[in-house]
């Protein structure tokens, strides 16, 4: 059995990673993946509270997250496609003209 | 004829309830005619003789109440009400003024038709039905009124119509100087008037305005009688003005400027008689004045009987001789009033019969006037062939004024000269020559005008049936009406008209005798000097006082030399001068202060208020131009600041806790 430590310890690497790649990355799409990263390794720390506390809200919660997170990528590469249309580039660094 | 001395007849019946209608008909067809004349047909002057012909016919209504022996009746209405004093609006019918509604609406009926020959095409003749019209409706007013306010408005709205109608053709300066000298000279004696009634409301310790019980309580010994005496004579004062007595008497020469209508109507038989009536009406003030004031009027009507008398004889204007003829007439009603209670029924008497031949004399010289285009008899002559009508009514008129029997003016000159030789001496001898001349001056007239050949020019011809219809209704009413206060037949006025009492009228034969021959000797020295035409009047054998004649006595020019200049030279400079520098200069002032106040107060505004608001606003602006920078629309430096956010967020309650 895998001690819960770990699983927080695996977690937190997971979400680091997850922020690097939102913060580093400059194609639209390595950043949404990045997201998700960082989705799962919220997922992980939920599976892995509930595993310890048996309790079942933990795992049910990560299913919900799961979903959600397969709907909000949908609406994410939905806008890097029309990105992509009208700009001919999805690098995040040349959307910036909602500014001062 | 107060309220005191008679029973009141509260439950009065039938007509004479509804007198003040007679008043209130031309007020109402003054509106509509003022509203509606100009598109109808009879361009409005059907509604001003309507109302005047049902008005008539209900004066003769509530007179035919006096002659069934009725008593007065009094109505009143509260109009509004300062402390103790009551203001009523309200009628007060006696006989007195059921004969004054008589003259009023009959005259006005006549003139009214007259008018509608004489002012035909003319450019304002809408306007001129209105003034008229209100013009009745005020008289009327004045009639009825049973309270001084009430009396004093419709003696105002009279003179303000009496201005308009003078006035009427203003385009010639002749006219609105007219206009205006009648307008003020009769104010100057408004003004006392006015006061007048302040003093008599005074008197009665503000109580009451109504003419009934302000005779009450002067009749009462605890009245002061100095109040009382101070009242009556500055009441005089208004008749002075308005009934033209000497000294305010120099308008009514030069208000012949006027349509010969309006001469008829309200400078010979209504208006200028309102005055006599004044003292009339309130003649329980006069008899409770102190002696002496009965004795002032008594002068100032025999002086303007004999002055205005003596100017007849020189006029050529014809309306001229008219007008100081009318004077002479007023004059004889005012001495009389001095005579007691006997003198001012005698003096009503003698307006009554007055109204009417003067109004004929005066419509058949505006049909003369109509004809020959002239007011002058030096224009006229030989008119008897071509106006017959014209001329046997004029002369009918003429005879009247004389005093000739039996006509109107013999019956009420003889009641005053009866009651004239019981009193002063002079006064009665005065009377006499007046009588005389009148006599002469009249003859000189109709002479004048319709004997001997024709010196105008044209071809003068009779005038139009509504001219010379109202001059037959009239001549009719003079020679009828002075049966009316024929001794021989009971003088039946006298029950209608009296002070008090009823009273015995005497007929003296050695009166009348004396009176028929003085009239009958001046007219026969008029026929005589004037039979045959003469290119210099025989009266310049006069020599100096001719010329005195010519200037009025040179009472006019004193007037405007002694009075008028420097009031408007002087005075008026002064006053200018007061008004550019001083008050001006404190208005200026005031000004000044005003702007420099302004200035500081602009500074404060300018400089404090709006550089708080400006401070705020560049303090703003300049931290945002700071703070901008942060918004890069580089997502990935937002989500650097979230995670900061987050982490220093851990920091913190980590650390709290």
């Amino acid at each position: 059995m895998i001690r819960l430590p770990m699983i927080l310890f695996f977690s937190a690497f997971l979400f680091s990673c997850g922020v690097y790649g939102v913060l580093a990355r400059r194609n639209a799409v390595m950043v949404l993946m990045s997201i998700e990263l960082m989705l799962n390794a919220v997922n992980v720390n939920l599976v892995g509270f509930g595993a310890a506390l048996h309790d079942i809200t933990g795992q049910v919660f990560a299913l919900f997250i799961v979903a959600v997170a397969a709907a909000e990528v949908g609406i994410g590469l939905a806008i890097v496609i029309l990105l992509f249309r009208s700009r001919g580039s999805i690098n995040v660094d040349e959307v910036n003209l909602l500014k001062w | 004829m107060v309220a005191s001395a008679v029973e009141v007849t509260e439950a009065a019946t039938g007509i004479i309830r509804y007198t003040w209608l007679i008043a209130f008909l031309p007020v109402v067809s003054a509106a509509l005619i003022l509203f509606f004349g100009r598109r109808t047909p009879s361009k409005g002057s059907v509604y001003g003789i309507a109302a005047l012909a049902a008005g008539f016919v209900m004066s003769l209504l509530v007179l035919l109440h006096f002659v069934q022996g009725g008593g007065p009746h009094e109505a009143t209405a509260q109009w509004f009400q300062i402390g103790p004093l009551h203001l009523e609006l309200g009628q007060y019918v006696d006989g007195l003024t059921a004969v004054m509604l008589i003259v009023v609406t009959g005259v006005s009926l006549c003139v009214h038709v007259y008018s509608l020959g004489y002012m035909h095409g003319d450019v304002r003749f809408t306007w001129f039905y209105f003034v008229l019209s209100m013009f009745t409706a005020a008289m009327l007013n004045v009639v009825i009124a049973g309270n001084l306010f009430q009396l004093l408005i419709g003696w105002e709205v009279m003179g303000v119509c009496s201005y308009l109608l003078i006035g009427h053709w203003y385009e010639e300066k002749v006219n609105s100087s007219a206009a205006i000298k009648a307008f003020i000279t009769t104010r100057v004696g408004d003004i006392p008037f006015m006061f007048g009634i302040f003093a008599l409301i005074f008197a009665t310790g503000l109580t009451t305005t109504n003419i009934g019980h302000v005779g009450e309580i002067v009749a009462d010994p605890g009245t002061s009688k100095v109040l009382v005496s101070a009242a009556a004579l500055l009441l005089f004062g208004g008749t002075i003005g308005k009934s033209a007595q000497f000294p305010l008497h120099v308008w009514l020469p030069d208000a012949m400027a006027g349509p010969t209508p309006v001469s008829a109507l309200i400078h010979a038989a209504t208006m200028v008689a309102a005055g006599v009536y004044l003292v009339g009406r309130l003649y329980i003030v006069f008899i409770h004045a102190d002696v002496q004031v009965l004795q002032f009027i008594g002068v100032i009507g025999a002086i303007t009987m004999l002055g205005a008398a003596i100017l007849a004889l020189i006029q050529d204007d014809i309306k001229r001789v008219l007008a100081y003829s009318t004077l002479s007439q007023l004059a004889y009603m005012v001495a009389l009033m001095s005579a007691g209670e006997a003198g001012r029924n005698a003096a009503f008497f003698h307006l009554f019969t007055h109204a009417f031949f003067k109004a004929l004399l005066f419509l058949g010289a505006g049909s003369v006037i109509h004809a020959v285009h002239s007011n002058n008899m030096s224009d006229m002559g030989g008119l008897k062939k071509h106006m017959p009508t014209t001329f046997w009514t004029f002369l009918l008129g003429s005879l009247a004024l004389a005093g000739i029997p039996p006509l109107a003016g013999f019956w009420s000159k003889d009641e005053l000269l009866v009651v004239a030789k019981d009193g002063h001496p002079l006064l009665f001898a005065i009377m006499l020559t007046s009588a005389l001349l009148t006599a002469f001056y009249t003859i000189r007239m109709v002479m004048l005008t319709f004997a001997g050949k024709y010196r105008g020019h044209g071809h003068p011809h009779e005038s139009p049936v509504t001219m010379t219809g109202p001059l037959v209704a009239l001549a009719a009413a003079t020679a009828g009406v002075g049966f009316l206060g024929a001794p021989q037949l009971k003088a039946v006025f006298f029950d209608w008209v009296y002070f008090e009492e009823p009273e015995a009228i005497h007929f003296v034969a050695s009166v009348a005798f004396t009176g028929t021959l003085v009239a009958l000797v001046g007219a026969a020295a008029g026929y005589m000097l004037y039979r045959e035409h003469k290119e210099r009047d025989p009266l310049r054998a006069m020599g100096p006082l001719w010329n005195v004649l010519e200037n009025r006595y040179y009472i006019d020019a004193f007037y405007m030399k002694g009075i008028i200049y420097p009031v408007r030279d002087k005075l008026s400079a002064a006053v200018y001068w007061t008004n550019q520098n001083i008050l001006d200069g404190m208005v200026n002032g005031g000004a000044a202060l005003a702007r420099g106040l302004s200035h500081v107060v602009m500074a404060f505004d300018r400089y404090v208020i709006d550089g708080i608001v400006n401070g705020a606003g560049t303090i703003a602006g300049a931290t945002g131009g700071l703070l901008k920078h942060l918004q890069s629309g580089n997502v990935q430096r937002y989500a650097a600041f979230l995670f900061a956010g987050v982490i220093a967020l851990v920091i913190v309650f980590t650390r709290i806790a």
